[in-house]
């Protein structure tokens, strides 16, 4: 043991390749597919094929949405550097090459994190190599999970689900959708459970797809069930109301699924800085790290301002990955990390359009393609504002009754 | 000088040179003239202030009066000092640290809360520490915490990554009485790291001694716009050594001091310089700040103080410096996150019990985000520290992660002691609550160069 916050060697690899296909499949066709909304990037299909080669060979460790799950392997005592860890460093590297694009890879969504970390043995086995879609928010909450209004009835072996959902990414592509219905809005929290839906399902209906502000490559669908019958089998979890421990089962979900939303941002953060130091070199600025930032030109001193910033969000990220491979509970070091590279990728890719002036402005570049795409990420699995509540009442030790 | 020229108030007391008076600001500069004569005083009519300590007043500059002794020289010129290894790096991404540190941080961090804490408010007042803290400071083997064992110390690589720890966990009692007890260790560790043979054998007994020396790393000169990389302070060749002339701000104990390292420009590089107190030439001035006070901040004035050719302290090429600068920077990021985590532990308690409209002010999301962003920014301060000592102690490059440490602690260091005052309101704003020496120990980070390093 001793003290190291490097990206560990044995991940070098992955993230190489990762880089590599970042650089030559997904920046080449970035800003076709942000031009082109809701047309299907079929370039990705082969991407999730190799992806899938390389999960089954073992040489990915992780890489992607099935990164997340805990496994019970013995405690050797040894520090591990293993699937979340990886995870985060990879979808990084992703996304430094396009968040949409990332988002919008085959068999890589949010629900497969979900079922990734909470399935059982049978369900993982019976889901895998589906590409799952995540069905949290309604038109009438968005951060507010405990409000869900779409219910799932048990009828004899099936449960029947009546509800709307928006925001679904990757809605209309995946397979099937991880819904979260509650089994009695009397009971609260505690009886909002999560089902996996398959598409085909009679009653599932995608309505539209959403224009966005970014991450346009993405499709963001308007999904309605009525009626939907689905196995019981298909519920995650248990399937038992316990008040006592509320929504804590339905919310671990997040802790796994937050630092890999704020490996995105330090992805995508990262390519906007990496561009933009590149043209001020150009422009005749480079950064001194040794002579104090004011005696520096403004730009100069603005861009290791914003590499700071981005660094702790950064290495957060990495912390909450750490713990999480370590066995540690990670919720708070999640949120912060989450809270703080949100924000760092919207003030970094923002920051550099304005420093690169109107080429930062164009659509010749890709700046502010990427000050587009970064707002989400500081507000999907959890708004900075969220966030912060979960910090701090973690921290002051407040319930959600007394630190609303 | 002409009358008009006098009746301008500009160009001091913190006036800028265009400012001009009015007739009443006339009238009023007369009435503060008087208010200042001693006149008042003798007819009684004021009462008299204790007369002020050297340190705390500016009362010109002063030879260095502290009994300096005698390093008796030994060791051979030219040769190489010991030098110790680089911490072995494993590869694996890891926050925890080596069991060592951790016992270290242990008993450091007893000291901190036990003894630190409770005597830094009279030390802030008084810009001195006391006696007896800085003695304990000794027996917890702070001088030789960078020294390694061959050379009388305790540490078996490259300790910067243990210094860090061992800096925040002092900081986190206080700031300016972690800067005085570390000082002397500071300048040991730099013999350590770049001293030949001679100088380690001259020096650094007495660091590993009972009477360790008051000792201080001079790299702050006092100029708007201070650029560290390169000082004013000139060194030039005479005969077979140097003279030193400049002037260094900002100097942790310097009326005590018995050693120097002081940085100067030899031919267009800057590079460090051994100079001892009873070297000719030296005068020292209190200088009190706005915080780090009980460190005893002083001015030291060079005026040919000629040194011998061995006085030169590693590389003239300014490696050496710049490296004394990173690592330097390196411990005030530490200190920052100490500080800092002072704050939290503080204002967390606070506002759970202060109520406001019947109810604890943590409950208001004002507040509480303000408490869960110093914990964000905090941490994230401490990860950026800890990768740039991790790398600086297994012997890499670490320029850059320490820029960036120094960035970011500079600011969130900094917003982290407002938001401390804030969080309080009018009871941060006086004495009885630590949180306004808090904020003015926070504003050195930005600023500080030199004085202390890992």
């Amino acid at each position: 043991m001793a003290i190291n916050l490097e990206v560990p060697k044995k991940h070098r690899q992955l993230i190489d390749q990762a880089h590599q296909v970042a650089m030559n499949m997904l920046r080449p066709i970035s800003r076709k597919y942000d031009i082109a909304e809701h047309e299907y990037p079929k370039e990705l299909d082969m991407l999730a094929a190799m992806i899938d080669g390389l999960a089954e060979s073992g040489a990915s460790e992780g890489a992607g949405a099935a990164g997340v799950r805990r496994d019970s392997s013995e405690d050797d005592g040894k520090v591990r550097n293993g699937s979340n860890l990886a995870s985060v460093t990879s979808v990084a590297e992703m996304c430094w090459g396009d968040v949409g694009l990332l988002l919008s890879m085959p068999r890589q969504g949010l629900g497969n994190s979900a079922i990734a970390s909470v399935a059982n043995d049978e369900q993982l086995e019976r889901f895998a190599g589906k590409w799952a879609s995540m069905a949290i928010t309604e038109p009438s909450f968005g951060s507010d999970s405990a409000a869900i209004s779409t219910t799932a009835v048990l009828d004899g072996d099936e449960y029947v689900i009546n509800g709307e959902k928006i925001f679904v990414t990757s809605g209309e592509r995946s397979d099937c959708i991880v819904v979260w219905a509650t089994l009695d809005k009397s009971l609260g929290r505690a009886a909002i459970k999560s089902f996996v839906v398959e598409k085909d399902t009679p009653g599932v209906k995608v309505e539209r797809l959403e224009e966005k502000l970014g991450i346009r490559a993405s499709d963001t669908a308007v999904i309605t069930f009525t009626d939907a019958r689905v196995p019981k089998e298909n519920l995650l979890g248990s399937p038992e109301i316990n008040v006592e421990q509320g929504f804590a089962g339905a919310m671990a979900t997040f802790d796994n699924t937050r630092p890999l939303v704020a490996a995105m941002a330090v992805g995508c953060a990262r390519a906007a800085l990496d561009l933009t130091r590149d043209l001020l070199k150009e422009a005749g600025v480079e950064v001194d790290y040794d002579k104090p930032a004011n005696l520096q030109s403004a730009a100069a001193a603005r861009f290791l301002q914003l590499e700071a910033d981005w660094e702790a969000g950064r290495l957060l990220t990495l912390q909450a990955a750490w713990m999480a491979d370590n066995r540690k509970p990670n919720s708070l070091e999640a949120s912060m990390a989450k809270a703080k590279a949100g924000r760092v990728g919207s003030d970094v890719t923002l920051s550099c359009v304005e420093l690169c002036a109107s080429v930062g402005y164009s659509e010749t570049e890709l700046l502010e393609k990427w000050a587009r795409d970064s707002k989400i990420l500081d507000i999907f699995e959890g708004t900075q504002q969220i966030q912060q509540l979960i910090i701090a009442r973690r921290l002051l030790g407040l319930s959600s009754a007394e630190l609303k | 000088m002409s009358l008009t020229s006098n009746l301008r108030p500009g160009g001091k007391h913190g006036v800028p040179t265009s400012a001009r008076r009015d007739p009443i600001g006339i009238l009023v500069a007369g009435l503060s003239k008087l208010a200042q004569s001693d006149l008042i005083d003798r007819v009684g009519l004021r009462k008299q202030t204790e007369q002020a300590v050297f340190t705390v007043t500016r009362s010109g500059f002063k030879t260095i009066t502290q009994a300096s002794r005698t390093f008796a020289k030994a060791g051979k010129k030219g040769k190489p000092g010991v030098r110790a290894a680089a911490a072995p790096s494993t590869g694996v991404f890891d926050l925890t640290p080596t069991e060592d540190e951790q016992m270290l941080v242990d008993v450091v961090g007893e000291f901190a809360t036990e003894v630190v804490r409770p005597a830094a408010a009279e030390a802030d007042a008084a810009c001195a520490a006391p006696d007896a803290l800085l003695k304990a400071s000794l027996e917890i083997g702070l001088p030789i915490l960078g020294l390694p064992e061959e050379l009388g110390g305790v540490s078996e690589e490259r300790s910067a990554m243990a210094g860090t720890l061992v800096a925040e966990a002092l900081a986190k009692g206080d700031m300016g009485l972690a800067v005085a007890s570390l000082a002397p260790g500071s300048v040991a560790t730099a013999i350590g790291l770049w001293g030949t043979d001679a100088q380690q054998q001259t020096y650094l007994p007495a660091f590993t001694g009972d009477e360790v020396p008051a000792a201080a790393l001079a790299l702050n000169e006092p100029t708007v716009l201070f650029d560290v990389t390169s000082p004013a302070t000139t060194a030039t060749k005479a005969g077979d050594g140097y003279v030193l002339n400049g002037r260094k701000s900002q100097v942790a104990r310097g009326s005590d001091a018995e050693l120097f390292v002081v940085g100067a420009s030899l031919d267009g590089k800057p590079v460090l310089f051994l100079v001892e107190s009873s070297t000719e030439g030296l005068t020292i001035e209190g200088d009190p700040a706005m915080g780090v006070r009980a460190a005893g901040m002083t001015t030291l004035e060079l005026k040919d103080v000629k040194v011998p050719a061995d006085a030169v302290l590693g590389e003239t090429d300014g490696s050496t410096y710049l490296e004394c600068v990173r690592l330097s920077r390196l411990a005030w990021c530490a200190l920052a996150v100490g500080t800092g985590q002072a704050v939290l532990d503080y204002v967390t308690p606070y506002v759970k019990e202060r109520e406001a409209f019947g109810e604890p002010i943590a409950n208001r999301q004002s507040v509480a985000f303000m408490v869960a962003n110093i914990a964000i920014e905090l941490q994230a301060m401490r990860l950026l520290t800890y990768r740039a000592a991790a790398r600086a102690a297994a012997g890499k490059d670490f320029s850059k992660q320490v820029a960036l440490a120094r960035k970011l602690c500079a600011d969130r260091g900094m917003q982290i002691g407002n938001d401390g005052v804030q969080l309080l309101g009018g009871h941060g704003y006086v004495k009885e609550h630590p949180v306004e020496r808090w904020y003015r120990d926070l504003r050195a980070v930005g600023i500080m160069e030199g004085t202390v390093l890992v």
